[in-house]
């Protein structure tokens, strides 16, 4: 069991988002994200799925989901071939300068950018591959949460490789 | 561009599709349509007693056709009564469009007088879903719900209309062409797979060919038998193929699964299975891990999502059954003759297993049994009748003991196991098949369930036979009741109620009682005759087992033959 990234490029019409995430609980299939968004062609969306199981269960994933009359593509990255991004919103808390001196050496060493301040608390904007936004929580944590949001991941394959065309 | 109203739309467009009958009901939220429908002289309507009902005469209409069925119901009840109807044909993969009315746009959403989420209900039971917001879309909604359901691997396909968008007028274009980017079922098989399963299929020493519903959908019967004949390769088929092959043909070995008979020996010996539109469903396979283990398998289905879900594939070939069997017979011949494949050792090996089995399926002369009943069924039913079937034990005896002569020769709901559709769908098949004899098998239980439309069947003038196999309790139940849970007959009991030639009277029908094999045949004699619907009571014995069978969770080689 391991996770496999899927998207699939759907055409941008209401309740498809439903049709695939009914789908995809129905089937008892394991998603940890997803998130949706628009592409290069506004008639299109790019749905970003991380999911979660053997190659059986990925392949019927595929195939499911490629039978939904809106969806376009289906396409399977290869997280070695592809680019992957998460944004993460974190607000700590800030009990001290020492912290707050703190919280910002770690925010520039991870190229996170503060977003908001106030007198106990900082909104901190970090993106990039689930182990770095997982790293920067870990670290956060010392400080005190008190909110947190990721947007789940979005990809793209590299150069002409990385994703896999299902046919 | 003509200008009318959407109602006007849908009734034009489905004209344009070739449909000349709908089944429904009407209400409030579909008013507009049936306003539209009252002038209306080349699209019968059949006035239905129940919708769900009218969504498997819309389901049997298609099976028995091969053409779109249409059914048609008010928003709200009316649109959820249809739904035991569509999920029985998306499990069958039936082409029907289901057409349902739906609260004005401004109240979507607002929980409205009848509004229920119809598209919400259907997706997950569908093809695929519409809901038009304007009128000017509904010709090419129309155009495009035909195209989904009838194409690929069939199946049903909702309209939801808005009642506002049946009202409203536009200025109509009706399409010829429809424009899906999202949709292109694979047809062409590939040449590779091709290849490989023919050079499998001549190395095979003891082929067996599994044919199901998908050689129906795709009208590859002569495909099916001439490969059958050229690798001389026994042919079974499972609950939605039986029919595909006549079962009097010598290569035919019958049903495979859960109540197949002896075909479930012979898949078991095989060493190379060719699966034609199939989906290995586990009343198919039994237990998925101990399905002929030892078998190479060669699987063709138009759905590539079939392949691997529940067997894994040796050589998977994505494509429609036809043309998958002619390019792969093709092949065969390009690298051998006929003359060349000698089968005739395992030929030998599966008629002596038949042979072998014969004893277990004969009946006990005489005796008002249902396996009497159903072989006395075939001898008078000409060859190319329709036999429709209920669900329970009735579908299973017939399963095992009526010989299918014809691809629509047995229709039966067997993904979803419907209760109350072979009465329905019968009259669907009728209106289809006009010219053949159309017999419902029936359990009392099952018949009960939509029953209330024998007064369709007298008032549309459709006349049917209905054959009820009265054992006075939920019999399949029963069954496992008996076998598998101590005799604890746990709320299985009918009561033999009501009388059932009464009940038949009631509505203008015909009733006979029967009692003994003689009275069966002169009274199932003078059904196929008559001009209007019969219903034969037949009284049997409520401990009777469908037998052979294969224990739940078993494998094909676990079949138990005798009580
Ligand atoms: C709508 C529905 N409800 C329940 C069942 C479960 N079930 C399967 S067979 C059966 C008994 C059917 O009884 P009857 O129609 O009398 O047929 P018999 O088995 O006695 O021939 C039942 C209740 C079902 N298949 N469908
Ligand atoms: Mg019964």
């Amino acid at each position: 069991m391991s996770e496999h990234i899927i998207a699939a490029i759907v055409e941008h019409k209401p309740g498809v988002l439903f049709k695939i995430t009914n789908l995809i609980r129905r089937r008892g299939f394991n998603i940890s994200s997803i998130s949706v968004g628009s592409t290069e062609n506004p008639d299109l969306a790019r749905i970003t799925m991380v999911v979660t199981g053997d190659e059986t269960t990925i392949e019927q994933v595929a195939k499911q989901l490629q039978k939904i009359v809106e969806v376009i593509r289906i396409s399977r990255l290869n997280p070695s071939e592809s680019v992957i991004r998460e944004l993460l919103l974190v607000k700590v808390h800030v009990a001290d300068s020492r912290a707050r001196s703190d919280i910002v050496s770690y925010t520039q060493i991870f190229r996170g950018r503060i977003v908001d301040v106030s007198s106990d608390s900082m909104v901190i904007e970090v993106t990039g591959g689930s182990n770095k936004i997982n790293a920067f929580i870990e670290l956060m944590r010392q400080y005190g949460i008190k909110e947190l949001a990721r947007t789940g991941i979005t990809a793209l394959a590299r150069g002409e490789r990385g994703s896999r065309a299902l046919d | 561009m003509v200008r009318m109203t959407g109602a006007k739309a849908l009734v034009e467009s489905l004209k344009r599709e070739g449909v000349r009958v709908v089944f429904g009901l009407p209400g409030g939220a579909i008013l507009p349509v049936y306003d539209i429908l009252h002038d209306e002289t080349e699209l019968r309507h059949i006035l239905v007693r129940h919708e769900q009902c009218a969504a498997h005469m819309a389901d049997g209409y298609a099976r028995a056709s091969g053409r779109v069925g249409v059914c048609m119901a008010t928003s709200g009840p009316g649109a959820t009564n249809l739904t035991t109807g569509i999920a029985t044909a998306y499990m069958d993969s039936s082409p029907v469009v289901a057409i349902t009315g739906q609260v004005p746009t401004s109240m979507i959403g607002k929980d409205a007088f009848q509004e229920a989420d119809v598209v919400g209900i259907m997706t997950p039971i569908t093809k695929h879903c519409f809901q038009p917001r304007s009128a000017k879309d509904i010709p090419r909604v129309v155009k495009e719900a035909f195209y989904i359901a009838s194409t690929g691997r069939p199946g049903p396909v909702l309209i939801d209309l808005p009642r506002d968008v049946q009202q409203l007028e536009a200025d109509m274009e009706f399409p010829e062409n429809v424009k899906l980017p999202g949709y292109n079922p694979k047809l062409e098989p590939h040449p590779l797979q091709v290849k490989k399963a023919a050079k499998l299929l001549i190395e095979a020493e003891r082929p067996f060919i599994l044919a199901g519903g998908g050689v129906r959908l795709s009208g590859a019967y002569m495909e099916l038998i001439a490969i059958a004949e050229l690798l001389q390769a026994p042919i079974g088929t499972t609950l939605m193929g039986k029919g595909t092959v006549p079962e009097d043909h010598p290569l035919c070995v019958g049903g495979v699964g859960m109540h197949g008979g002896v075909a479930n020996k012979v898949i078991c010996e095989a060493d190379v299975i060719l699966a034609v539109g199939v989906r290995f469903s586990d009343r198919t396979t039994g237990r998925f891990d101990s399905f002929c283990p030892e078998a190479k398998i060669i699987h063709i289905d138009i759905d590539s999502a079939e392949i691997n879900k529940n067997i894994r594939a040796h050589i998977p070939i994505v494509a429609d059954a036809k043309k998958a069997l002619n390019a792969i017979r093709d092949e065969i011949l390009c690298c051998t003759s006929k003359s060349n494949i000698n089968r005739s050792e395992w030929i030998k090996r599966v008629k002596e297993t038949v042979e072998a089995a014969k004893g277990y399926l004969e009946c006990e002369g005489g005796k008002l049994t249902a396996p009497a009943v159903i072989r006395e069924m075939r001898r008078l039913m000409p060859r190319n009748s329709i036999l429709v079937t209920e669900v329970g034990q009735n579908q299973m005896w017939a399963y095992l003991h009526f010989k299918a002569l014809m691809p629509s020769g047995y229709i039966t709901s067997g993904g979803l196991g419907t209760m109350g559709f072979g009465f329905p769908a019968s009259m669907g098949a009728k209106i289809a098949r006009p010219d053949l004899p159309v017999v419902d098998l029936a359990g009392d239980g099952s018949f009960l369930m939509t029953e209330q439309d024998l007064a369709t069947s007298i008032v549309e003038d459709i006349p049917v036979t209905v054959v009820v196999l009265n054992n006075g309790v939920l019999g399949m139940v029963a069954q496992w009741q008996r076998l598998f849970y101590r005799r604890r007959y746990s709320h299985v009991h009918l009561g033999r109620i009501p009388d059932f030639v009464k009940l038949a009277e009631a509505y203008g029908a015909d009733g006979v009682k029967v009692e003994n094999l003689d009275d069966f045949k002169e009274a199932f004699t003078n059904a196929l005759r008559n001009d209007v619907t019969t219903v034969i009571d037949v009284l049997i014995d409520p401990e009777e087992d469908v037998l052979p069978m294969i224990p739940p969770g078993g494998s094909l080689k676990d079949m138990i033959w005798r009580r």
